[in-house]
Order: C-alpha cells, then structure tokens, then sequence
C-alpha cells in the first residue's frame, strides 16, 4: 500500500445531446422568455477597439454534412491580446460569446473584434486567435480547436508549430474573403479534418 | 517580467493534463451520432496558456430570481410545473479540491413525462404548459449551487432498435478558465435504465460513470415539500506554481 492522493477525478463529460440549445441558447428555440438576459449574445459591445470582423463557416461530419444542431463557445482577448479581466483589457470586449449553426442551412456567424497576440509564460507571444469549444449531439467530450488568421504572421506560433503535417495547419487558418470578413469551416473527421487540441 | 497571471487564484500554474481515460469514448458505435462526428485524429497535446487558463465572468446582475427555479420559470411564479419536486445541489470543485466560487452552472431536462420543450422532439409525452426545462445559477463562495425543479422521465430515443434515455438532467459548467469548460449529465441513483444506456456506457470507467449518478440526499429534503439529489462536480484544477519557473540550464 502506499499514502492515498488527495486530488480528485474531473468528472466525465457527456454529450450535449439534441437539445444543447434549450439549456445554453434558449431563445434559439423559441423559449426566450425564461431569461430576462440571455448570455453570450456578443463577444463585444459598441466601442470595442481594433477591427470588427465577421468569420461565417460550417461544421462538417465524417459523411460531409454540415451539422444542423452544433453549439460554439468562443473566447479571445481583446484587440491588444489582453483578456477580459486582466488590467488594462477594453472594458468593451467580454470575450466570450455562443452561437449556433443555423437550423437550416448549417452555417454559423461570429462577429467579434480581431485579437491581437498573446504573450506566453515562457517569453514570446502566440499569434492572434480565437480559441473555439464545440458541442453537439453525438459529440462525447467538447472539441477544442482555435481559430487563426491568414493575414496574420502566424510563423512563430508555438502551437501550430507543433503541427507535422503542413497542409493541417491550414485547417486552422480562417481565410479572408473580403474587408472585415473571414471564412472557417470545422471538419469533424475524414478529409481535411481540423486540428483538434488537448489543452 | 510583468507576472500575467498576478492575482487570478493560488493556483496559476498550467491547468492539469485531462485524463482522457476517465472521459467517454468519442467514438462509440453503440451511440451511432458520434460514429461520424468524432475525430479520426490524435489530439494536438499543449500546455495551457493565457487563453485557456481565463475565462469569461459573469455578475449577479444578468440573473432573474427564478432563474435556478424549474418548477417557476417559466411563466415567472404563475403556477408550477407537474412533477415530483426535486432539488439538485452540490459543489463545484477542482481536481485540487478546491470551491470554484462565482461560476455559471446551467442545466436543462425534460419534463416530467419524458418531454423537452423543442420543435424537434415529437415525443407522445405531452408539454407542460408550466414548464420550460432550463434552469441557471452561479456558486456560491464556496461552491454550492441549488436548483428546485421536477424529476425529468425517462424518454426513448432513436438509435438501436428500443433504446431509453434514464432520467437526466444535462449539466453545463464554467469554471474560471476556458480550459475547464465541462458538459455532462447528472443520473439518478437506482435507475435501472442506467446500465442499458449507450451514452452513459460512452463512460467505459465505472467508477467515472458511477460519479455522475446523484445519491437520494434525504438529509437534505425539506418534509412534505422535496426530495434532495446531491452533484457534485469535479473541474480540471491547475497546478501550483512554485517550481514552474525552471532553473537556468536544469
Ligand atoms: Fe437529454
């Protein structure tokens, strides 16, 4: 026998299931009404410094289909890569911010502030990102994956460095399609699949 | 240097590793969705940093007074829902077993016949017109979260050919940093539809499944009012941080 740990077991996830929405998004369902103020509407309010921008994308399943009933957590610092909380962050960006795939179309739109880089606890900094939870039914435990930029410089980032195959960093690079407006799509398996990330 | 994480807890270390064995599968044939929605891929394995050791917070003012009340919510203390009353309690805690004040817990259920409030669930079971099925709170300071609400049925569900959901209530926790960000389900103790369910037996621990299932609190029921069930929930902790400035050259 040997001395007993005192720490303790994370309890395990489960799946979000179907109905993810009634409890986190509720008046995505038409259940509005229970909350006077529903949470995570917007990552940023009127005022928030830097460059609006707007990055829409899909999530898509093994088969190539995009998911219907897929819930996103985003959290990011502000435009100078200080996080809500910290001294000195813009009292106009809160970081964190919900949304869904559209019922119908399966296409999702976050509209937020662009980042800016983040300092690291060894020295150095990580290229802006934003980094991403998702849930839905049939996923078992949340996915964690980051959003980055492509016209960013993304060259010292300690994460994406991480990355041996090349062409998997690009799963993890949203693509400008326009001023202000980025595309990103989530492949869940097969083909292309995003960089998923234990962290 | 200037220290990032100055004041944030006594523990600002990098958030522990997650033990993924104590965690479902996330490829499970038996629970047929996640065939096609789970990654192929190993994980990208990385030490915490600023973006996952923060979070987002959130203040007394965005939360009305029946938000943690199921049985009353929906229509703001009118009439209550139907069902046998419940209240589901318990602490929110890290894996150094320490209270996680000040956090968001959500959660959100059927009614009482097995029923959710959504377009997409046809079940025979009919809606309760005094219930909504999801509910809010923050901890305490010293962890504690309660909810008053109904136990939720039993439901069927599509997957093999007669599988049944055991009574649940879905769980949404926050913790102080995105790293801890945690979705699970609280059982109900003496549920035989436990052991036939293929998302709880997504768990392939049983002593980790056995810690989702709430024991009947009796200590804890208020006489000819409720029943109590205690959940208590377990986040990743982080670790401490005296030694997490390496020596020069060690
Ligand atoms: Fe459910």
């Amino acid at each position: 026998m040997v001395q007993k740990l005192e720490t303790l077991i994370e309890s395990a996830s489960q799946t979000a299931g179907p109905y993810v929405h009634i409890g986190l998004m509720p008046s995505y369902t038409g259940n509005g009404q229970i909350y006077d103020h529903e949470l995570g509407h917007s990552p940023i309010e009127d005022g928030a410094k830097g460059e609006i921008i707007e990055i829409t994308g899909e999530v898509f399943d093994g088969t190539g289909w995009a998911l219907r009933d897929a819930l996103i957590e985003s959290w990011q610092p502000d435009a100078a890569g200080n996080f809500p909380g910290n001294e000195g962050a813009d009292p106009a960006v809160s970081g964190w911010c919900r949304f869904a795939a559209d019922a119908d179309s399966g296409e999702f739109t976050l509209r937020t502030v662009k980042p800016g880089k983040v300092a690291l606890r060894g020295g150095g900094f990580s290229a802006p990102h934003i980094s991403l939870w998702i849930v839905a039914r049939g996923i078992n435990i949340g996915l964690q994956t980051r959003i980055y930029f492509e016209d960013e410089d993304n060259s010292g980032d300690p994460l994406l460095s991480r990355i041996e195959q090349a062409p998997r960093v690009q799963t993890l690079i949203a693509k400008k399609v326009a001023d202000g407006k980025y595309r990103y799509n989530i492949r869940l398996q097969g083909e292309g699949e995003t960089v998923f990330l234990d962290i | 240097m200037t220290d990032l994480y100055a004041g944030m807890r006594a523990d600002k270390g990098p958030l522990i590793p997650r033990n993924r064995e104590i965690h479902p599968d996330p490829y499970d044939p038996g629970y047929k969705t996640s065939v096609a929605r789970s990654p192929n891929l190993p994980l990208l394995a990385m030490e915490s940093g600023q973006s996952e050791e923060t979070g987002p917070t959130f203040g007394h003012s965005k939360f009305g007074q029946y938000d943690n009340n199921l049985i009353l919510n929906w229509n703001r203390g009118a009439a209550p829902a139907v069902g046998e009353r419940i209240m589901m309690h318990g602490r929110v805690v890290d894996e150094n077993n320490r209270a996680v004040p000040n956090t968001l817990v959500e959660i959100w259920q059927a009614n009482a016949g097995g029923r959710y409030r959504h377009k997409k669930d046809g079940y025979l079971a009919p809606l309760d017109p005094n219930f909504g099925g999801c509910g809010r709170t923050l901890t305490d300071e010293n962890g504690y979260y309660q909810f008053l609400t109904i136990r939720p049925g039993a439901y069927p569900w599509p997957n093999r050919g007669n599988d049944w959901r055991p009574m649940h209530i879905h769980v949404s926790v926050f913790g102080h940093s995105f790293g801890q960000r945690l979705i699970t389900q609280m059982y109900f103790e003496g549920d035989p539809l436990i052991n036939l369910c293929p998302i709880a037996a997504t768990v392939k621990d049983r002593a980790s499944l056995d810690r989702l299932v709430a024991p009947l609190d009796m200590a804890h029921s208020r006489p000819l009012d409720f029943l109590a069930y205690k959940f208590d929930i377990v986040l990743r902790g982080r670790r401490q941080t005296m030694f997490e400035n390496r020596i020069e050259g060690m």
